[in-house]
């Protein structure tokens, strides 16, 4: 008996000891949604990305640091449409942890949420690596994090009721500043639409449909394969038809490439942030896309 | 053209009769029989026509409903892995391989066996592999070899998904989590061979039917814990014997660069019949046979480096392992006096006390997106080998260490295809400087989800 009380007692000292609101663990896969997590959640989650700005998320090794992270989430913030397949499933199945199954409420893909760009009627290999569901860099169209948005707060309140008002407040207030941002990106923008340009790999699509800007071509081959002199030639020709005003990449690809057609052509190459942290100025998603906005209009001038 | 035969047929049917006719009534049956071709004519076009414009309509109704089919195939739930359930992926492997030895590594009783070591061209394991979610509890994955008349099941387990608090049962028959590479196929290793430690000791990997019970610690750094009770490998009649294993892995990022795994395991298995091979002291092969207890002791470490944690255009990886073997039981060789050897007439039986060890240590650095070169090293100690005294003058311990370097270099179009070229200086059999040249390839076809860390 005295054993049952002693253990009794420590229990309830423990769960004493524990904080009223346990804060979330989430584990984002990419800088933007854990940007996105914090907007939503606040205080109410404990954030960590699973990645950094200078990493291509195509590529991640399922590394101990990030298995013994997955262990401990509640819930995952991933992009979907196989953009983590080569490392997320794994990180799922060796962590140990029931709640951030694919399937189950701790397993969030915000591709689930939006229309993909560039859905392939026929996927195979000889494409390079196309993915079925479609492009997946859904984060640079603004209209697609504000949907995000909706649907992470839906599913945070789903996780954590008790701090259902919570989320759906930040989630408004979050929604109107995005809403103002977006407007002033549109008018800020203006003097990008109809501009021409070539990206590294497809990954700037989303963006350039929102500020209707036109992607000529891209560096890559096919997507994931690097580009070779061949192909390179190959776009120089094609942008001696067809002129181009930029050329872009991202802090995890090779300036090479880009560099080379910059020496080529005389457009500029430009390092645009892909994501939230690339540069010390994008601390927050909109800070981020400020940033992408300003470095687009600098090449123009 | 299908009207062709009509009209000679009518024109058959006007002409026969009319040898003898007039001149005009030729002119007139002419005129006739013109009119009565053009009506045919533009009957058939007609038909044509309607034919052609219902293939058209049948082709666009066909265009729309497989455009709806499409539809509703992306509008159905996406299933992990590319859109199959079960992932299926093949792995297709061959190789050209050129050796003077055998592969024999002296002052060691092999334990399993290796593959890929036929000389010349020859197609290495085709590996198809099945994995997938069962339901929400479970997940099962099936590796099945393929090579000639002979299908090898590798792999077939079945591991919870929905246990929680980092526990992960698996049951079935699977890769033992003891040290580092032996949880790899083939096709996952950064060189042609496996190293020398496990070759010698272990086997091509350590696979056995049983249980496995992993459990992550709750802890900020990595922190894996597993437990494995089985049947025991391959090794000749396991029936009713035993095999336990433990493991505990750690590990961690130093920054955004560095990343590492270090692990300690002990795997005992009792072996019955475990078939093997010694070099007499007639300088004759003799045929072995251990019954007894194996322990083993692995440590392993790796180490990867990437920029920022970018391991697209250069990466590095260290990777070292050290193995002991402690086996103590009886040892029988088989009468090989026909060839000359010492193992007398009805073959011997005595006991058999070995203790030995090997290392490797290798580090593969990628200096292109598509480029990777590698280097080996492998060292084996023959250690302590005591034999029964019915063994004197039969059997004996070597003098020598085995050891090998191999140099390799490998091209990637893609993270699908694999070209390999290496060289290895093979010194692991007594009296034997061997210069190995391999080139492979290792292609993937199918979604081939990731690889451990």
């Amino acid at each position: 008996m005295r054993i049952v009380s002693t253990l009794a007692s420590l229990g309830l000292a423990l769960g004493l000891a524990a904080p009223v609101h346990a804060a979330l663990e989430v584990l984002a896969c990419e800088p933007e949604w854990a940007a996105l997590v914090r907007e939503i959640a606040g205080d109410r989650a404990r954030v960590a990305s699973a990645t950094t700005p200078s990493q291509d998320p195509h590529r991640i090794e399922a590394r101990p640091s990030l298995i013994a992270r997955a262990r401990n989430a509640d819930l995952l913030v991933c992009t979907g449409a196989e953009l983590e397949a080569g490392w997320l499933p794994l990180l799922q199945r060796e962590s140990g942890n029931a709640r951030i199954q694919p399937g189950s409420a701790g397993h969030f893909e915000a591709a689930d949420f939006v229309e993909l760009m560039d859905k392939s009627q026929r996927v195979d290999r000889d494409m390079g690596d196309v993915h079925a569901a479609g492009n997946p860099h859904i984060h640079l169209d603004p209209d697609n994090v504000a949907r995000v948005a909706d649907a992470l707060a839906t599913r945070l309140a789903r996780l954590d009721a008790a701090n259902a008002a919570h989320y759906a407040a930040r989630n408004r207030d979050f929604q109107n500043r995005w809403r103002e941002a977006m407007q002033g990106w549109r008018v800020a923008a203006a003097p990008l639409k109809g501009v021409p340009l070539a990206t590294h790999h497809k990954d700037w699509v989303y963006l350039a449909r929102w500020l209707g800007m036109r992607v000529e071509t891209t560096l890559e081959p096919k997507p994931g394969i690097e580009p070779s002199a061949a192909h390179l030639a190959e776009v120089l020709r094609r942008t001696r038809e067809r002129p181009i005003r930029m050329i872009v990449y991202t802090n995890y690809q090779s300036p090479r490439p880009s560099r080379w057609l910059e020496e080529k052509t005389g457009a500029p190459a430009v390092r645009l942030p892909y994501t939230v942290g690339a540069t010390p100025r994008a601390t927050d998603l909109i800070t981020w896309m400020d940033e992408v906005v300003d470095t687009l209009l600098a090449a123009l001038k | 053209m299908r009207h062709k035969p009509l009209i000679m047929a009518l024109a058959l049917a006007l002409a026969a009769p009319g040898a003898a006719l007039a001149a005009t009534e030729i002119d007139q049956l002419r005129a006739e029989f013109e009119r009565k071709l053009k009506e045919v004519q533009a009957g058939y076009e007609a038909r044509l026509k309607d034919l052609e414009g219902r293939l058209a309509r049948n082709e666009s109704t066909a265009r729309e409903a497989a455009e709806g089919a499409r539809q509703a195939r992306e509008a159905a739930p996406k299933s992990a892995g590319g859109g199959f359930n079960p992932e299926i992926s093949l792995i297709l492997q061959g190789r050209y391989f050129s050796a003077d030895g055998d592969g024999h590594i002296t002052g060691f009783l092999p334990a399993g066996h290796a593959h890929g070591r036929e000389k010349g061209f020859s197609v290495d394991h085709t590996e198809l592999t099945l994995g997938a979610s069962i339901d929400p509890y479970f997940r099962g994955y099936a590796n099945f070899a393929f090579v000639d008349d002979e299908v090898e099941t590798e792999e077939a387990w079945v591991a919870s998904t929905a246990l929680g608090n980092g526990f992960t049962v698996k049951a079935g028959r699977y890769l033992s989590g003891i040290g580092y590479v032996n949880e790899q196929h083939p096709h996952a290793w950064d060189f042609a061979d496996q190293n020398l430690a496990y070759s010698a000791m272990l086997g091509e990997h350590y696979a056995q039917d049983g249980l496995q019970l992993k459990w992550v610690a709750p802890t900020p750094m990595f922190l894996e814990f597993g437990l494995e009770a089985a049947q025991g490998a391959d090794w000749g009649d396991r029936n009713g014997l035993g095999s336990k294993a433990a493991f505990v892995h750690v590990g961690d990022d130093v920054g955004a660069s560095h990343a590492w795994r270090a692990g300690l395991s002990y795997l005992r298995v009792k072996a019955k019949g475990r078939e093997g091979h010694w070099d007499d002291d007639n300088d004759v092969e003799a045929e072995t046979e251990f019954d007894g207890t194996s322990k083993f002791w692995i440590a392993d470490f790796v180490w990867k480096w990437a920029p920022e944690g970018n391991p697209k255009y250069r990466n590095f990886k260290f990777q070292a392992e050290y193995v002991r073997r402690k086996e103590d039981g009886d040892l029988t060789c088989a009468d090989n006096t026909a060839d000359g050897g010492a193992c007398v007439v009805g073959g011997i039986t005595d006991a058999y006390d070995a203790r030995q060890s090997g290392w490797y240590a290798q580090g593969v650095y990628q200096f292109h997106p598509q480029w990777r070169v590698g280097y080996r090293y492998d060292r084996l100690d023959v250690g302590s080998v005591d034999f029964g005294p019915a063994f004197a003058g039969v059997l004996s311990k070597p003098d020598f260490t085995p050891k090998r370097q191999s140099l390799m270099l490998d091209y990637n179009p893609s993270e699908f295809s694999r070209l390999r070229l290496q060289f290895a200086r093979d010194e692991a059999e007594q009296g034997l400087k061997d210069n190995q040249i391999t080139l492979q390839y290792i292609h993937s076809l199918g979604p081939h989800g990731a690889h451990k860390f």
